[in-house]
């Protein structure tokens, strides 16, 4: 029941904003505004979680997290924009810190 | 001039096909790896919480946003009552709303059915919008649709079987891999989103929204999300405005 009601209710956000989106053109003012909250949202939600992480995250210190991030967009940009090779380094660069810390 | 009709037909069909086989195969790098890394979490996430194999597998194909699947997850395991756990779910939902209205217009052409669209609103999520917002600036309208449905529909099929496979898998990650896990999504979206920000009002955007994230997360935490977005969004919006910068 719950999970049905989270699935429709999930799901209603994105219906309606089909809908909506055929009065709102693409180059209107409007739309330039929903663009930014829609980047705004997410570039909240992640700064969140770096800043303020809930769950195993919590356990690593701030320092720990922006260095990994850092080293993640320094190998992001020196790899010509490689998405691939920065998720990794940022991943691995995180996973450094904790087993030098454990050590 | 039936002949004709009948090639343009087979042609659009053959486009259609190429195209989403184009989302699929860029789906299936970075984007699939991250998104089941996170279901991967949600799967060992529902064993803990006690919850059915069956039902953990349908809330990844039905509501498929991980931080929803999250909160309700753990609402459940704190024995929150139903009422408030689905408004929150649904108020985690909400950043879908500014996506689905700004990728439509992109993805919609005068041919393409309310019914595709429909269906593919649901394939609506934070890597398919991030990803394709980017994409389909510099690809023919007519592929737009199909580029979609062939990269959310990927990425949605991963999830489910991620969630499967972390629901056996859960218990068997060392804790470093587990927190390679955990940091992977939320680094991911920071390189994504700084790496690819292409225009004055999408960089003030970002950093209007990452200022006012864990802010409103102080304030309140269950609305910070929907509230970062709106103010940070807006905020933006204005500086852009009130420079006379072009627009996004």
């Amino acid at each position: 029941m719950l999970v049905c009601g989270c699935v429709l209710g999930t799901y209603l956000w994105r219906g309606v904003g089909v809908l909506l989106s055929g009065r709102i053109s693409v180059n209107s003012e409007v739309f330039s505004w929903i663009a930014c909250v829609a980047y705004a949202m997410v570039a909240g939600l992640v700064s969140r979680i770096v800043v303020m992480p809930s769950g195993m995250l919590a356990d690593t210190a701030l320092g720990e997290r922006l260095v990994a991030c850092g080293i993640a967009l320094a190998a992001y940009f020196l790899c010509r924009r490689n998405i691939l090779v920065g998720v990794g380094a940022g991943v691995a660069a995180m996973m450094a810190i904790a087993v030098a810390r454990a050590a | 001039m039936n002949r004709d009709l009948r090639d343009a037909r087979t042609s659009t069909r053959d486009a259609n096909a190429w195209a989403r086989r184009a989302g699929a195969r860029d789906a299936l790098g970075v984007p699939a790896a991250v998104v089941a890394a996170g279901m991967l979490g949600f799967g060992a996430l529902a064993l803990e919480a006690g919850i059915g194999l069956t039902l953990a597998a349908l809330c990844t194909a039905g509501i498929w946003a991980l931080p929803g699947q999250m909160v309700l997850i753990e609402m459940h395991m704190a024995g929150a009552p139903g009422v408030l756990t689905l408004l929150a779910v649904v108020l985690t939902a909400a950043r879908f709303l500014p996506m689905s209205i700004s990728l439509m217009p992109i993805l919609r052409t005068p041919a393409s059915s309310r019914g595709t669209l429909y269906a593919a609103a649901h394939l609506v999520a934070m890597t398919s919008w991030a990803w394709t917002m980017r994409r389909c600036a510099d690809m023919p309208r007519e592929a737009r649709l199909s580029y979609f449905i062939g990269f959310g529909g990927t990425c949605w099929a991963v999830s489910v079987a991620a969630t499967i496979a972390g629901y056996y898998l859960a218990g068997s990650f060392p804790p470093i891999v587990r927190l390679g896990f955990v940091f992977l999504n939320p680094v991911y979206f920071v390189v994504l989103l700084i790496g690819e920000a292409r225009t004055k009002l999408a960089v003030a955007a970002l950093v209007c929204g990452a200022v006012a994230g864990p802010l409103a997360h102080l304030v309140n935490p269950q609305w910070s999300v929907l509230l970062a977005g709106v103010a940070g969004g807006s905020v933006a919006y204005l500086i852009q405005r009130a420079m006379g910068g072009p627009r996004a």
